[in-house]
């Protein structure tokens, strides 16, 4: 059974990207626009790795990603960081309100599906 | 005269990449023309009049929902035009990007020919003859003109105002 | 088309949105917004495009976009303070994104000195500007830039799988401590899998410490109690290694030390050794599978929990300005598709209708009235797909302020512009043919009617001049007014222009209204040099023709000193009307109804000669020009006797009443507008035909036309020419 992957990104271009690559590699893909949506798709999804972008509106990565840490249900599933920004305090940031990894974009699909690979055995 | 039969010749030869045309008839007259530019063959209706069109543009009728024109070929070519009656036939024909539709009397056949068949227009001093004429066949004794549609709609005048 | 090539595409497309929230963005500060959330949207427009390109190597765009970005960053992040000036350099900064964005989509090459220009503005906005030693020139960049130019960076290994342990352990030893705390498996790393990601670095023997972990009623199930000793033999060096565990590395202990203790184990012990590992790395991924991870309180007890509030609290917000219906995207073909099938509907249910009439059917018979509900039905339909196509005008609009600074930029002209009804919808099919005429008397408006700010002052005015364009509906149609508070028309000059290119009689009596609207006429152009943004002389005519052909009218209002202002009053769609269906002469023809005031049954005392054939009728006390329709359109030769006929009293262009004599009146019908020039060509005083319940085509009388061709010559003076030629 394919593994499903949550992407949340408000950029058409990089959902786009992402599901290409992922979808290539077999994964089952569940997008959504941002933080708010993310967690409202959240259940229904039920993915094995999330990935989700920094900076998009209503909610941002880090709301998403402590709402994500706070629900019960979800607490364990991986999350990767997608983000151009590589400054050491963000990525701190990003790791405190509970992120597992991180990726910078732009992201080489090989390199993306082995990182996921990591964090979802 | 050479050089006129020589165009004349490449005119005809390409004109002959299809080996299918219509043939009908205007009067005491036939022609043809490449099958490849007719969409269909309808009944005459009656057109609706346009203001200030050339006599040869009986006006337009409706085609599936499309606005076709109707160009009587006869006047077009310079013969008397003709009354319309039911019983005339409307061609449908593709012009480039536009669809028109071209009144004669009849259609008589389809013919299926090669381009040594297209003898070169009789040299008269025809209007009608230069600009749509590009051949003429014989086929059992009949002569068939060979017309070319790309002048049939009238040229567009700019609007002056 | 590839998967990437159509990505690439959206990319593009995705961009023109983000420039455009861009540029309202940055709009609203200047007018004085301070809603961080605009900021935000603002930098995050830019960030997004800066991403995105990267991810197709667009290199000038990533440079450029980041510079920008960087800028934009210092503001939303309070460092630097959003002043006029620093907004104008924003500005201009997006004009410029604008020009590379598109310069990447389709090609073409930038305004180098330009650009390299803006980006020196931009880096001078930096606040620690003068700690950096910035060279200049895009290709630089400092430290701190070259690391997001990096292609990819993945904070795990990149190892190829397997094949490292099949050679023989070459390299250094490595003995690396590592003792997770709880708040690691918080986080949902695994030790497991960070030591799975070790192991591919080289030869690895695992010893796990199981000397703290207590009897089982004491063990807090979200508690850390393993540790871990690693010898690793790897010719990889410590970062690498370091590397891997790079993000739990504040969540966990971790010694890394070369060489040294590599537990000297005894062949004997190694297979107890690898059994113990085995059981610990099982025992490591059953225990946090229960409650994983930290509780809540865990997780918000770490410094994090700022960042969580104000996250939540930016949720809550609502995103102003935007909407929210739910939408989807449809391929615009589709919609069109929709709509044509829709127009054939409307066409086959009216002839269904005639036919059943014609047959005899009485009405308040049952067919009937489901016959009149069809086309009550029908008729929402026809509104609901409609309905779909259209757009509000924004879109057009949202590309005038850029228009503006560019046209002021090169006049030396200061203008501001104002918008106001942007949200009024109108068909897409119009919409298109908007930005055209649009621009051409916004450019006109600042070109001709603003003066020189040194004039302005002169006059008393306030040197930034004033253009304001607005949208709105009126009586079935979209009125759109540009205004601008500049000289107004100098009347006596357009006169005598006019009268020098033989237009008008020299000594003709006209109301000024009437010699405002002879800029229209072709040939006319008050400017003395051709201003090359005015378009080589491209006139106000091809502006109303265009306008025209859209079925719209355009006329002006102006007074001297205080300004003009241009209407323009256009159907909503150029696939639908609303028509009264006449006869004239034998043939029916549609007149729209918007151009209709009312129709009336003349009398013979109210009808009186006026000069050769021309004829006028009175209604209620004005003098209003007849027009015989069917002899303006050669349908007969005669003229009609008014009093057997039907009079339409129409407005046309500048608000000029005429009187239409036609046949009789038919009715009124909602029709589908069905192009003439598509199979043949345009017709004067025809503007559009239809087809009607019988099948029949009908044509669509111009009005603008007819009248404008009843004034210009008289019918009897035509019928001569035609007899003579």
């Amino acid at each position: 059974m394919s593994k499903t992957v949550l992407t949340v990104d408000d950029s058409r271009t990089m959902r786009d990207m992402l599901m290409l690559a992922l979808s290539n590699a077999g994964y089952r893909v569940v997008q959504a626009e941002d933080g708010v949506h993310g967690l409202e798709v959240l259940e229904s999804a039920r993915p094995d790795v999330i990935i989700t972008d920094i900076n998009m509106p209503r909610m941002d990565g880090f709301g998403f990603i402590a709402g994500v840490r706070g629900d019960g249900r979800h607490r364990a599933v991986p999350i990767l960081v997608l983000t151009t920004e590589s400054d050491a305090t963000k990525k701190d940031k990003a790791r405190r309100a509970g992120a597992t990894g991180w990726i910078v974009k732009p992201f080489d699909p090989v390199k993306l599906v082995e990182a996921i690979r990591r964090v979802a055995a | 005269m050479s050089d006129i039969d020589d165009i004349e010749g490449r005119r005809r030869n390409n004109l002959i990449q299809a080996c299918e045309l219509i043939a009908f008839r205007m009067g005491s007259q036939e022609f043809c023309v490449d099958i490849m530019s007719v969409r269909e063959i309808r009944g005459w209706t009656k057109a609706t009049v346009l203001p200030k069109s050339p006599g040869f543009v009986r006006g337009v009728v409706n085609l599936r929902g499309t606005v076709l024109p109707i160009v009587d070929l006869a006047a077009r070519l310079g013969f008397p035009a003709a009354e319309p009656t039911a019983r005339h036939v409307i061609i449908v024909a593709q012009i480039g990007e536009q669809t028109v539709g071209l009144l004669v009397d009849a259609v008589s056949d389809i013919l299926t020919i090669t381009g040594d068949l297209v003898q070169p227009t009789p040299d008269v001093a025809s209007d009608m003859a230069k600009t749509f004429v590009r051949g003429v066949l014989a086929v059992d004794q009949r002569m068939i003109s060979l017309i070319a549609l790309d002048q049939v709609l009238p040229v567009c005048e700019q609007d002056a105002a | 088309m590839d998967a990437m090539a159509a990505i690439k595409q959206t990319f593009f497309q995705e961009c023109e949105e983000q420039l455009g929230e861009l540029e309202i963005g940055l709009l609203l500060i200047q007018d004085g917004d301070s809603d961080p959330e605009t900021v935000n949207a603002v930098f995050r427009a830019v960030h997004s495009i800066k991403g995105g390109a990267g991810a197709f190597n667009l290199d000038e765009l990533v440079h450029f976009a980041h510079v920008f970005e960087s800028a934009l960053d210092h503001l939303r992040a309070g460092r630097l303070v959003a002043s006029g000036d620093v907004l104008k350099i924003m500005l201009r900064a997006a004009d410029m994104l604008a020009d590379v964005v598109r310069a990447a989509r389709d090609g073409g090459s930038t305004d180098v000195t330009r650009r390299d220009a803006l980006a020196a503005e931009l880096r001078a906005l930096d606040p620690d500007a003068a700690s950096d030693d910035f060279v200049g020139g895009d290709k630089e960049s400092s430290a701190d830039d070259s690391d997001s130019f990096e292609p990819v960076q993945i904070c795990f290994n990149d190892f190829e799988d397997g094949s490292q342990n099949e050679s023989p352990p070459s390299g250094n030893l490595f003995n690396i401590r590592f003792s997770p705390k709880p708040d690691l498996y918080a986080k949902a790393n695994e030790t497991a899998l960070l030591l799975r990601e070790l192991s591919h670095l080289g030869a690895m023997e695992v010893t796990c410490d199981v000397s703290r972990l207590p009897m089982l009623d004491e063990l807090d199930p979200e508690g850390s109690y393993l540790s871990w000793t690693i010898a690793l033999r790897t010719d990889r060096d410590e970062a690498a290694i370091r590397e891997v565990f790079e993000f739990v590395e504040w969540d966990c202990e971790l010694d890394v030390a070369l060489g040294g203790v590599a537990a000297a184990r005894e062949d004997a012990a190694l297979d107890d050794l690898i059994e113990k590992m085995q059981a610990s790395v099982e025992a490591e991924l059953a225990a946090p599978r229960a409650p994983p991870g930290a509780t809540q309180s865990a997780a918000a007890g770490a410094p994090g929990s700022p960042v969580q509030a104000s996250s939540n609290s930016a949720a809550v917000k609502a995103d102003s300005g935007k909407s929210s219906p739910a939408t989807i995207r449809v391929d615009l073909d589709r919609v069109d598709r929709l709509i044509n099938l829709v127009g054939e509907l409307v066409i086959n249910q009216a002839m269904l209708t005639q036919q059943m009439l014609e047959a005899g059917l009485a009405r308040g018979s049952g067919v009937a009235n489901g016959l009149d509900e069809l086309e009550q039905l029908t008729r929402e339909i026809q509104d609901s797909v409609m309905a779909i196509r259209a757009q509000p005008v924004k879109s057009v609009f949202q590309r005038m302020p850029r228009l503006v600074r560019e046209v002021a930029a090169m006049t030396g002209k200061s203008v501001r512009l104002t918008t106001e009804g942007e949200n009024t919808e109108v068909d897409k099919t119009v919409i298109e043919r908007l930005a055209d005429p649009l621009t051409h008397m916004i450019r006109n408006a600042i070109d001709h009617g603003l003066e020189s700010p040194e004039r302005r002052a002169a006059e008393g005015k306030p040197e930034e001049g004033l253009v304001h364009l607005s949208a709105l509906h009126r009586s079935g149609r979209i009125v759109i007014e540009i205004a601008d508070d500049g000289a107004g028309i100098d009347r006596s000059r357009v006169k005598s222009l006019a009268a020098s290119k033989g237009l008008i009689a020299a000594d003709a009596p006209l109301s000024d209204e009437e010699i405002d609207n002879l800029i229209f006429l072709p040939g006319f152009s008050t400017a003395s040099t051709v201003s090359d943004i005015s378009g080589r002389g491209v006139g106000m005519d091809v502006v109303r023709r265009s306008i025209q052909a859209l079925g719209g009218r355009i006329s002006i209002r102006s007074k001297p000193r205080q300004g003009s202002t241009f209407t323009m009053s256009l159907p909503l769609t150029l696939a639908v009307l609303d028509g009264m269906v006449v006869t004239v002469a034998g043939e029916t023809l549609v007149v729209p109804l918007t151009a209709i005031i009312e129709t009336l049954q003349p009398k013979s005392a109210a009808v009186h000669g006026f000069g050769g054939d021309t004829r006028v009728i009175v209604i209620r006390d004005q003098f209003v020009p007849l027009i015989d329709v069917g002899q303006e359109l050669d349908f007969r030769s005669g003229i009609a006797d008014p009093c057997k006929s039907v009079v339409l009293l129409v407005e046309s262009e500048g608000h000029i009443h005429s009187a239409l004599l036609v046949d009789a009146i038919l009715g009124q019908r909602q029709v589908v507008i069905k192009s003439l020039e598509a199979n043949y060509q345009h017709v004067h005083g025809i503007a559009a035909a239809t087809i009607l319940g019988d099948g029949r085509v009908a044509l669509i009388l111009d009005v603008d036309a007819v009248v404008t061709g009843a004034r210009a010559a008289p019918p009897a003076f035509e019928q001569f020419c035609a007899a003579e030629g």
